[in-house]
């Protein structure tokens, strides 16, 4: 429990029904809760009644009390307990003062070993069965830009392939993200350093953000994510790396539970090359402002003004002198 | 007290019935149940039971949903003649174009819920309880549309209805206003759904400024081929005088509707493929096929077959006044439609993906079962309201006066 909202959320909508919910929770709470504790594990998608009603009643993250906030990080540490016999920690890393997160790539130095992919999926505990991935490595034939012709299959013991280059792709926590906009409930939007998080207890899983989103960068869980309890990551952050239930979204968020402590995220970590660059945008000594103030730095389709907080960049000088 | 007298004569009315009407609601109760056991196993095994994938997020669900709420819209077709300029022979059924607007909300509506992730959490979409994103997201825009519609369609009927139940005429000064604003209403709810699609600047497909219109051709041509056959149904079975005159006015509607809806077909078809771009490739893959995968072909193509076809019947007169040729051709164009908004705009849109990968789609079994369940209590929907509706217009359901009551 790291961030600290003012006592009351500024948020007064819909008070009435606050006051009901927390009764109501309060009364599963007290009403035998201890007998349908025992009882009631195999139910409920193995939590007890009173832990899957305080996730179906739950507020949305930005309303919720401090004490709310709490309840549902036990809930979730409890659940990773029940379920993958892990003793995880999750804590509510709030966003740092002063920094916007962005990431650069030099493509000059990418060769296509998906190490990134990997560190990814480990790190923030995606699910195995469904080869969900955050990061989409393209192989591109040289001399084109055309993502018509990239290759997304390739095997990634025979790189790198002669006559190809290699374009990673993620979510580009887009400055105006079409993924927030697209979102009925709010249940998607841009932190003050610039990550777009999603909250796993209010989306309804209406898919409408992966159609807005021109980045190919979310995903969906089409059913229960299968983690293997030995790999499991039990350093979570809530709008992180936590596990996330069946119907929902979810997306690359720059490693929220590492970059909010001051760390590189995993993929960063996990480049054998050092094709990555990530950092501070606002701290001009940082490596990635040194990067879009010295390289020849470009978007992705960024005729379309979503203004991505990811650049690629390569060593070579585009125009020769 | 009045009020719920006439509710209950409304009941009544609908489970009274011969032997034919109650097998009727049988045939469609029991696709409702299949359609309900399909979706239990898609609840509790999650969407991967459907053929939808993240590269192809929105599938069939969707697809049928675009193409309800065009029906729905289709309604106004009535109502602008019948209030607007007080056509005494479509004042007579505009209440049952209603009742199918109201069926046609309530199939869509079903189409979206059972297209959600977490059914359980739909009430985060509701102002103040959960947290409306309105006015910027088009998905919140459609929600605000479609119930306005649904409200609009059963206020205004029931007023005319619960009038002529009591023995009176219903006060134009009352409702007319009403009128007005459905009438635009309805324009919207198309519009809207259309924007659903085209604020996507991701997906070219889609991201054209003639898709609402399109959209609203494509409606004003499978509306009518509804309306037409359920009133000619209503005329055949349930005893409820429809006038020639009303068919053949919807009948030249859904012909002219029919001809711009091929036309702007066309516009797009010359627009991506005189000077192909990349912005072709949906196109491409729809109508062609793109780098070995064509799964869409047989769709469109016998769309675009059935929609000529139809064409041809009823841009010849005698051929559009032949009443079987005239059957044909609405189911033709009901159809066409169905598939070229559906399966032929939605899926499409979602191939390639914007990274550029082939990824085709569809539809599993269960998707299949859960779509005729909804579609299947959509056409109980109607049933029933027709059912209330026809016996309060043929006079069978009425008021009792006060002194009737007492003697009774
Ligand atoms: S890349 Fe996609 S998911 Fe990421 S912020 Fe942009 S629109 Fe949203
Ligand atoms: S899937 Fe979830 S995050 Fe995406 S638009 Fe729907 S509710 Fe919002």
């Amino acid at each position: 429990m790291s961030r600290q909202p003012d006592s009351d959320p500024p948020d007064r909508d819909g008070q009435g029904f606050n006051t009901f919910r927390r009764r109501f929770l309060a009364g599963v709470a007290t009403a035998g809760g201890a007998v349908v504790t025992a009882h009631a594990t195999g139910a409920w998608g193995g939590q007890t009644l009173q832990d899957a009603m305080g996730s179906l009643l739950q507020d949305h993250y930005q309303r919720m009390t401090k004490d709310e906030i709490h309840a549902a990080l036990e809930r979730i540490e409890r659940n990773a307990r029940r379920r993958y016999g892990v003793d995880a920690r999750c804590e509510d890393l709030p966003p740092l003062p002063n920094t916007v997160f962005g990431y650069a790539l030099n493509i000059s130095k990418c060769k296509g070993y998906r190490d990134c992919v990997e560190a990814c999926v480990k790190e923030n505990n995606l699910g195995r069965d469904s080869q969900m991935q955050y990061i989409r490595v393209l192989q591109m034939p040289d001399g084109t830009m055309d993502l018509e012709k990239a290759e997304h299959y390739y095997d990634a013991k025979q790189v790198p392939v002669p006559g190809h280059w290699y374009l990673p792709v993620q979510c580009m926590q887009c400055d105006n993200p079409p993924c927030v906009k697209a979102c009925p409930t709010k249940a998607t939007w841009k932190e003050p350093d610039g990550i777009v998080v999603v909250d796993y207890d209010w989306c309804i899983g209406c898919r409408y953000c992966m159609t807005a989103c021109p980045y190919w960068a979310r995903h969906f869980n089409w059913t229960e994510p299968q983690i293997p309890a030995a790999e499991f990551n039990p350093n979570l952050n809530y709008l992180g790396n936590r596990p996330r239930p069946k119907g929902v979204v979810e997306k690359c968020h720059f490693c929220s539970q590492r970059a909010r402590k001051g760390r590189q995220p995993a993929c960063q970590e996990a480049c054998p090359t050092g094709a990555r660059v990530f950092g501070n945008l606002l701290d001009p000594k940082s490596e990635i402002r040194w990067v879009l103030e010295n390289k020849n730095v470009f978007r992705l389709k960024e005729d379309l003004g979503t203004e991505p907080k990811f650049w690629y960049f390569s060593d070579d000088r585009v125009s020769r002198a | 007290m009045n009020l719920v007298r006439f509710g209950l004569d409304g009941l009544r009315a609908m489970a009274s019935g011969g032997a034919a009407y109650w097998r009727w609601l049988g045939a469609l109760a029991a696709v409702v149940a299949a359609g309900l056991f399909a979706y239990a196993g898609q609840l509790q095994q999650g969407m991967v039971v459907t053929g939808m994938s993240d590269q192809v997020s929105w599938g069939f669900y969707i697809a049928n949903f675009a193409f309800l709420v065009g029906i729905a819209a289709a309604a106004v077709l009535l109502v602008i003649p019948a209030y607007l300029f007080h056509r005494g022979d479509v004042k007579q059924v505009v209440i049952f174009g209603e009742a199918l607007a109201v069926a046609a909300v309530v199939a869509a509506m079903l189409f979206v819920t059972v297209d959600i992730g977490r059914p359980e959490r739909i009430w985060h979409m509701l102002p103040v309880v959960g947290r409306f994103n309105w006015p910027l997201s088009m998905l919140a825009w459609d929600v605000v549309v479609l119930v306005g519609y649904l409200l609009l369609n059963l206020g205004l009927p029931a007023y005319v209805l619960h009038a002529r139940w009591r023995g009176e005429e219903p006060v134009t000064a009352r409702y007319f206003p009403v009128v007005i604003v459905a009438i635009f209403w309805a324009v919207s709810i198309h519009t809207v759904t259309a924007f659903l699609f085209s604020a996507n600047a991701g997906r070219p497909l889609w991201h054209s400024a003639l898709l609402a219109p399109r959209f609203i051709a494509s409606a004003f041509a499978s509306g009518p081929a509804l309306i037409i056959v359920a009133l000619l149904a209503l005329r055949r079975w349930g005893g409820l005088a429809v006038k020639q005159t009303v068919i053949d006015l919807l009948a030249v509607v859904m012909t002219v509707a029919l001809q711009i809806s091929l036309f702007f077909v066309g516009v797009e078809l010359f627009t991506d493929f005189y000077n192909e771009t990349t912005h072709a490739a949906s196109m491409r893959y729809l109508f062609f096929g793109l780098a070995g995968a064509g799964k869409l072909q047989p769709w469109i193509w016998t769309a675009l077959a059935l929609n000529v076809v139809a064409v041809v019947i009823l841009s010849i007169h005698p051929l559009r006044r032949t009443p079987r040729l005239l059957v044909l051709a609405c189911g033709l164009v009901f159809l066409g439609i169905w598939i070229e908004k559906g399966m032929g705009l939605v899926v499409p849109g979602y191939i390639p993906t914007p990274l550029g990968e082939i990824f085709e789609y569809a539809p599993t079994w269960r998707e299949w079962l859960v779509s005729a369940g909804i579609w299947a209590c959509g056409a109980l929907v109607f049933t029933l309201l027709a059912k209330a509706a026809l016996a309060i217009e043929t006079g069978r359901a009425r008021a009792r006066p006060a002194a009737d009551l007492k003697a009774s």
